[in-house]
Parts: structure tokens; sequence; C-alpha cells
């Protein structure tokens, strides 16, 4: 059976806000689930007494002083920038989409 | 849309409310929580900028300390557990306010967890039950440009700005909070204004609602007796301590009305308009599935070790409920006057004016009079009408010393909150002073006398109450700048009464 769906695949793509065609929807549905069927077999060979890994090195704590260091200029921060409008990124419009909080 | 919404009586009677808030906070660091740029409200575009807040590649994020100590302190203060070890997380989503792409936030480890805040409404103590406390990053600023109306809608661009993008930002999760019935609107704005009171006591935040450094989400539902809970929605845009009491009530009255007609309440995010007092439906609530948290590989997990966090609990500072009761025993207030002057937003404000150099008495009656009255005309925070505590004492100062008369005093007092100056300077500048020159009162007094020989016959005859007329037209030729009991002292003696 599939790792992944064509319609999970469809669901990734929007929430990627990535046009995906009917056509790259098959193809990438075989691919990812070529990925996932690899990182499965990993997962297999887990033992119960190995604790999943988010981090190879074994560090905690790095923390930085609560100092002002100097950034970039508007100049510089919008130079690579597609297009930009009052010292502020241009962006296209966005249609009733999330934001963090 | 026109509805009719049933009384707030009636849906209490019908339905139980369960709330709950999720309150942010920007941190009052010196820089970003990634990053060493500064994090001072306003300042033009994109001028706090670096490669790390902008997710430029190859940057890479370093935690600041103060800011782990801050929300670790104010999980303290909450009464809450602090996690041994706890990553960060990596909240992806797709939307330009995050340059990165994603937010990096905490997930299922926040730094601090179940904990309480004992919160007073009418007199009774509530105990709200604190969920999480964690550390995240705020946004930048989106200015929808193009379309007729500037909001998102018929906007044809958007134009960012990433000097807010990476401050720290705590969030800060209740329980949910049942059984509160018709007092729940109340019970929300209660435990705002606690928290902010909380966060601002600890010195890491400046909790301005106004501003946005302190931010609330109003979830709402409703339910029949003895039925599950209903499904909840989440307000947001609730940016005023009334606001927050308004949009739980006119959730609770919308839920009722849709509820009532057997219709379903939708789980959704809502908006809340500070001009109608309503909510408005906002986007379906995306699931937490589709942000794809993992945890972020950029930063090492944090291990808070305990000698640290006994070293924060020890410095936590005297906390804002105690306080409060040590201040009614030292001022020797009841209870009810105490509660106006929390009700008011006054207790840090009386303090100060007392710490230089009014009786608490003469503090609170400026404090709740005048300037409530002030505050509340303008509809803005005691705290911004305007005067410092430091003006306060000073005015009362002047009064003590016999240099202004209670009248006198509240027109310098509408020098000092129209921005004149200092009380001495606004009394000397409008030449507001009492008329202590005895020979001018005197000359004044005389004149009275000659203006109105019958009143004086009465008062040489022994109806020293007569007097009262002669010190009134004293008081209006000196244009109410002499202390009236000079004047009355002045009056008799004149007429050998």
């Amino acid at each position: 059976m599939a790792a992944i769906s064509r319609e999970e695949v469809a669901h990734l793509a929007r929430l990627s806000r990535l046009a995906v065609t009917e056509e790259e929807l098959d193809t990438f549905a075989g691919q990812l689930d070529v990925i996932l069927q690899s990182v499965a077999q990993v997962g297999e060979v887990a033992a119960a007494d190995i604790p999943p890994t988010s981090h190879s090195v074994p560090l905690t704590n790095v923390l930085r002083e609560d100092v002002v260091r100097p950034g970039l200029t508007p100049q510089e921060a919008l130079s690579g920038a597609p297009d930009a409008e009052e010292q502020r990124f241009r962006v296209p419009r966005i249609l009733d989409e999330d934001v963090a909080s | 849309m026109t509805t009719t919404l049933p009384a707030y009586d009636e849906v209490v009677a019908r339905f139980e409310p369960v709330i709950g808030l999720e309150t942010h906070v920007e941190l009052g660091t010196n820089t970003k929580m990634w990053c060493g740029c500064p994090t001072d409200f306003g300042g033009e575009p994109n001028t706090r900028v670096c490669p790390v807040c902008l997710g430029l590649p190859g940057s890479l994020p370093v935690a600041n300390k103060a800011a782990i100590e801050a929300t670790i302190r104010i999980g303290l203060a909450l009464n809450c557990s602090i996690a041994e070890w706890c990553r960060f997380a990596r909240k992806n989503y797709f939307y330009p306010d995050m340059p990165k792409n994603f937010q990096i936030s905490q997930y299922d480890e926040p730094l601090c967890f179940d904990g309480y805040l004992d919160v007073e409404v009418n007199g009774e103590m509530v105990r709200i039950g604190i969920e999480r406390v964690h550390l995240e990053e705020d946004t930048g600023k989106t200015l929808h440009v193009g379309g007729a109306t500037g909001r998102i809608h018929g906007a044809t661009e958007s134009l960012v700005d990433y000097n807010r993008a990476g401050i720290p930002l705590v969030e800060i999760v209740t329980k949910p909070i049942p059984g509160t019935g018709a007092l729940a609107p109340e019970v929300a704005r209660a435990y705002v204004a606690e928290l902010r009171d909380v966060i601002r006591s600890l010195g890491v935040s400046d909790v301005r609602m106004e501003e946005g450094s302190l931010r609330c989400d109003v979830n709402t539902s409703l339910n029949r007796p003895g039925e599950e809970w209903g499904t909840r929605t989440e307000t947001k845009n609730v940016n005023s301590l009334r606001s927050v009491e308004r949009a739980v009530r006119s959730e609770m009255l919308r839920q009722a009305s849709v509820l009532e007609a057997g219709g379903r309440i939708t789980q959704e995010t809502r908006h809340f308009h500070e001009d109608t007092g309503d909510t408005t439906s906002g986007r379906s609530k995306e699931t937490a599935t589709d942000y794809r948290y993992f945890p972020e590989p950029d930063l090492v997990p944090l291990a808070p070790d305990t000698a640290w966090v006994a070293e924060l609990k020890a410095a936590l500072p005297e906390l804002p409920r105690l306080r409060r009761k040590r201040i009614q025993q030292d001022w020797g207030l009841s209870d009810l006057d105490m509660q106006s002057v929390v009700n008011a937003g006054a207790v840090e404000l009386i303090e100060a004016t007392v710490a230089a150099g009014a009786t608490p008495a003469a503090a609170r009656k400026w404090w709740l009079g005048e300037l409530s009255r002030r505050a509340n005309e303008t509809g803005v925070e005691l705290a911004d009408v305007g005067a410092t505590p430091a003006q306060v004492a000073e005015l009362q100062g002047l009064v003590d010393a016999g240099k202004l008369n209670d009248k006198l005093a509240r027109t310098v007092l509408e020098g000092v909150v129209a921005g004149e100056g200092s009380p001495t300077e606004i009394m000397t500048n409008r030449n507001l002073e009492v008329v202590s020159d005895t020979g001018a009162l005197t000359a004044a007094v005389d004149e009275a006398i000659a203006a109105n020989p019958d009143v004086a016959d009465k008062i040489r005859s022994g109806k020293v109450a007569a007097a009262g007329a002669l010190v009134g037209a004293v008081m209006k030729t000196t244009r109410g700048q002499a202390d009236a009991k000079t004047v009355r002292e002045l009056i008799l003696a004149r007429l050998g009464a």
C-alpha cells in the first residue's frame, strides 16, 4: 500500500502554495512514496530502547546574551527582494490565509 | 444580516459557558529572540532586521538568554512546573508575515506547564488553571494595499515590514474554565487584568494592550446543563480589557441564538470589532497537523538546571495580589475602597504618588476622582491620562502648603493633563496661586462689606452664618484665588463678630 495518497500530496501542495498539475500529482505521489518507504525501513531497525533523535549533537542551552548587534540597512535588507515599496517588501496579495500567533 | 439576540439573562439560564484565554506577551528584551536586532516599538520599516530574522540562507538562530529567563519567571509567577528539558518546534505555514515560511515556536514541550493564577471577581477568588507558557517569535507587519478598503479582501498586494519579526513572544494558555456562568465575561477580564499586573510586576514586558505588547484571543463555547462542552470559537483582535469582557459576552449571545434556532456552532476564528462590539467569522481554523510541526533543527534543546530555576524563583518580586493585600492594610482601606482602587487600575499609581510624598488619602482622591473621570471621558487607561504620580504628589504639596485651594488645584491639574508643565509651573504661569497677601484680601473684604450693607449688619448683630454671602463675593473678586477660610476669618474680624 502506498505510504502517501494523491490527495495528501494535493493537500501539501495547497499548504505550500504550490501550483501542481494533475500529472505532477501522480509523479510526486510516486516519488514521495519511495522516500517514505525508505525512511520506514530505517524505522524498522530502530529498537524500542532507542529514543527518536532530533539533534545529532548532544548539546543543550546554547544561549546568547541580550546585547544589540548591528544588522542590515533597509537598502541591504531589500536588495534581494523581487519588489519593494515604501521601504517594505512587496508581495502579491494574500487571500484569507492563516496568520501565525 | 440582522438577527435578534436573546437577552443575556436568558442565555445564562439555558446555557453554561466554557471559556479559555490565549494571551501573547511581547517581552521587553533589548534584542530579538534569535538575533541581536533591537526590539524598540515603532521605527522606520525594515531598519531592525538582519540575515537571521529575514531568514536568509546560511543564517542560524541563537536563543536569547534574557527571553528564556523572562519566560521561566512568568511560569514561576503563574505557579507552573518548569520543563527539565524541552525543544523548540518549527511551525510551517506560508504567509509573508514570516520571511522563513515558518515560525519558531514550541509545540508539545512547552517551557512551563500546569500552573494557576488566582483572580478576584466580585470579592470571590476564582482559580484559573494555566495549561502552558511557551516561547515563540513575533511576526512581521503586513500592510494591504491596492484595494478600496485597505483590508485584506480587495487588496492587490501586501507590503511587509519585518522590524517586529523575531521579537520574543510568550504565549500563555489557560485550561478550559467552566462553571463561571453569568460571570464568564468578568472572569475573562479579571484574568487578563491580573495576568497583566503579574507580568508588569516582573518587569519583563510593558504589557500595553493598545500598543499590542499584550494581545488576547478568547475561546468561548456554550453547552446545555448536563451536556458535553460545546464547539468553541476563537475570537481574535481583542485589544483592551473592556473588549475581553465584551467579546465573551457577545460571543455567548451569538452562539446562544444559533443554538436556540437549532443550528450548530462552527469551530472557527472570529474577529472582534471594537466599534460594534460584535464578532464576525474569519477563516476556518487550520488543524495542528497542517502546520507540520517538527523539532527545530537549528536550535539545541533547552535544559534549565534546577539551581538556575531556584535562583529565579527566589528573586521573584512580591506578586500583585499579595502586594495589594499589604497596601490595603498600610493605607487603611476597606475591602470596598480597595476594590475601587483596583478596578480603576490605580494601585501602582497611588503607590507611586505616596512614595513621592502624598498621603494615601490625598493620592487616592486625585486618582479616583478627577483623573479617573478624565480617563473615562477620553477612553484611555488611567496610567495614560497625562499626569504622573510625581506631578500629583507635587500638586497635593501645593494644596498642603496653602498655595492652592481645591478648586484651583483642579484647574492646575487640567493644565497638567493638557501637557502645560509641572503643577508649580502652571500655577505660576497662569497666576493661579491663592491670594495670601493680606492687604489685597482686606481690600477685597472691605469692598464686599461696602457693597452688601444689609448682610454686614446681620453679621454685626451675631448672624455669623450670613458671612457665606460675603465670602462668595470676595472669592468672586479674587477669581477664586483666595483661601475661603482666611476670607471668612477676615470678614468676621472686620465686623467684630
